[in-house]
């Protein structure tokens, strides 16, 4: 029950980019395809569940007992890189196909700000492994569930008069504006 | 003369920064922390000045070590780099600012991965000199600060209702709420895109995508 809520908040309540900012980069670059946004968002979602778990055992078995919590940012960081890399490689080695589809994002995840946006979090909510676990997953849902949202609605707007100045960025931002305001109609949905 | 045109060469650098290569308005570079924390001036300048800080103190280190980096592992170089940087401000606002460090949250560590910073660590402090890299960091540090303290300052204004107290209306709850940052940011860049042709410069670069200014940087 405590994981459903876990999850349930993380991927609709507090969605991760629509709530939090997190992972805004990729939100804006990635969502004029809906393919494009929703191979973005399945790399995304493996490589923060990978991350929730490495950097919960970093923090917890080497970071917290040796009483070297200054080294977080530093360490994650590392952590995060280093496993992007080897996804990509792994990925490269296993499954070609795939690796061309995802082309060009999969170096880019590791400066989305919501995947160490994830490991932050996790930590200074102290959640225990299953619950970090989790936690990568919603968020990766949820960041995937935002990018087609938006793909969807770009690829109609490609065809929609909008004023010559409000052209790309500007009308991506309101139209995410909007979306926030959605989705926060499931605020009620659980208290806390 | 040479001095002179020396000057102006760094006076360009700084102000390309302010205006031209905006980071916020015309690269849109650091949206995160641009939507997350302008829900008022203070939250906005300090954390434009916390950027500013780890910005300008990362492009001149790389800079000074541009030449002992071996290019295979230098995003990785630059990340340690910026990463101990963004160590120090928050252990300062924690232990300084506490009330700031508490209204920023985890937006203070996030600083690692703004790509404003990783993007002129690569594309200008790994090209240039200390002096020229320390002076466009300063600049892009200033846009930042300017962007976030004129968003945090639109919010502030419409969501508390209170124009410095003079002025006193209906409070807009929906500016300080998610949807009001992405809002207010879209129409400012429109607004922008509409002045800058009126005053008859150049059409904007096409308004970036970050995923080319991130394909860059890797």
């Amino acid at each position: 029950m405590d994981l459903l809520l876990i999850f349930i908040s993380a991927a609709i309540v507090n969605n991760f980019v629509l709530s939090m900012f997190l992972g805004i980069c990729p939100f804006l670059g990635v969502s004029n395809k809906l393919e494009k946004a929703l191979s973005m968002g399945l790399a995304t979602t493996f490589v923060m569940v990978l991350a929730a778990m490495v950097t919960w055992l970093i923090n917890n078995l080497i970071l917290v007992p040796f009483g070297l919590p200054f080294l977080q940012y530093v360490s994650f960081i590392i952590v995060i890189a280093s496993l992007v890399q080897f996804v990509e490689m792994f990925i490269k080695k296993t499954s070609p196909a795939l690796y061309r589809s995802l082309g060009i994002f999969l170096p880019l995840i590791t400066t989305n700000c919501a995947i160490l946006g994830l490991a932050l979090l996790a930590a200074l909510r102290e959640y225990n492994f299953l619950q970090s676990v989790t936690f990568g997953l919603a968020a990766g849902v949820g960041f995937t569930l935002a990018l087609c949202i938006m793909a969807g609605i770009r690829e109609e707007l490609d065809l929609a008069p909008v004023p010559e100045h409000f052209k790309g960025a500007p009308i991506t931002l309101i139209i995410a504006g909007l979306l926030a305001l959605a989705f926060m109609g499931f605020a009620g949905l659980i208290s806390g | 003369m040479a001095a002179s045109k020396v000057k102006r060469g760094y006076l360009t650098e700084y102000l390309k920064g302010l205006w031209d290569e905006n980071p916020v308005f015309r690269q849109l570079l650091g949206m995160c922390p641009t939507l997350a924390v302008t829900t008022s001036t203070i939250n906005g300048l300090s954390m434009g000045l916390a950027t500013t800080f780890v910005l300008v103190c990362s492009s001149t280190i790389v800079s000074l070590i541009r030449k002992l980096i071996p290019d295979q592992v230098r995003i990785a170089s630059f990340i340690v780099v910026i990463a101990t940087f963004v160590t120090m401000a928050d252990l300062f606002l924690k232990g300084i600012f506490p009330d700031i460090s508490k209204a920023l949250g985890p937006f203070v560590p996030l600083i690692v991965v703004n790509c404003i910073i990783l993007g002129r660590a690569e594309v200008f402090a790994s090209k240039n000199d200390p002096a020229k890299s320390f002076v466009d960091a300063l600049g892009m540090g200033s846009g930042f600060v300017v962007a976030l303290t004129v968003l945090g300052t639109i919010r502030e204004i419409f969501g508390t209702g209170s124009l410095f107290g003079l002025v006193n209306f209906e409070p807009w709850v929906i500016m300080i709420l998610p949807g009001g940052a992405f809002i207010t940011l879209g129409l400012l860049i429109g607004l922008l895109n509409y002045l800058k042709e009126k005053t008859g410069q150049q059409q904007a670069a096409p308004a970036c995508l970050p995923v080319d200014s991130q394909a860059e940087v890797n």
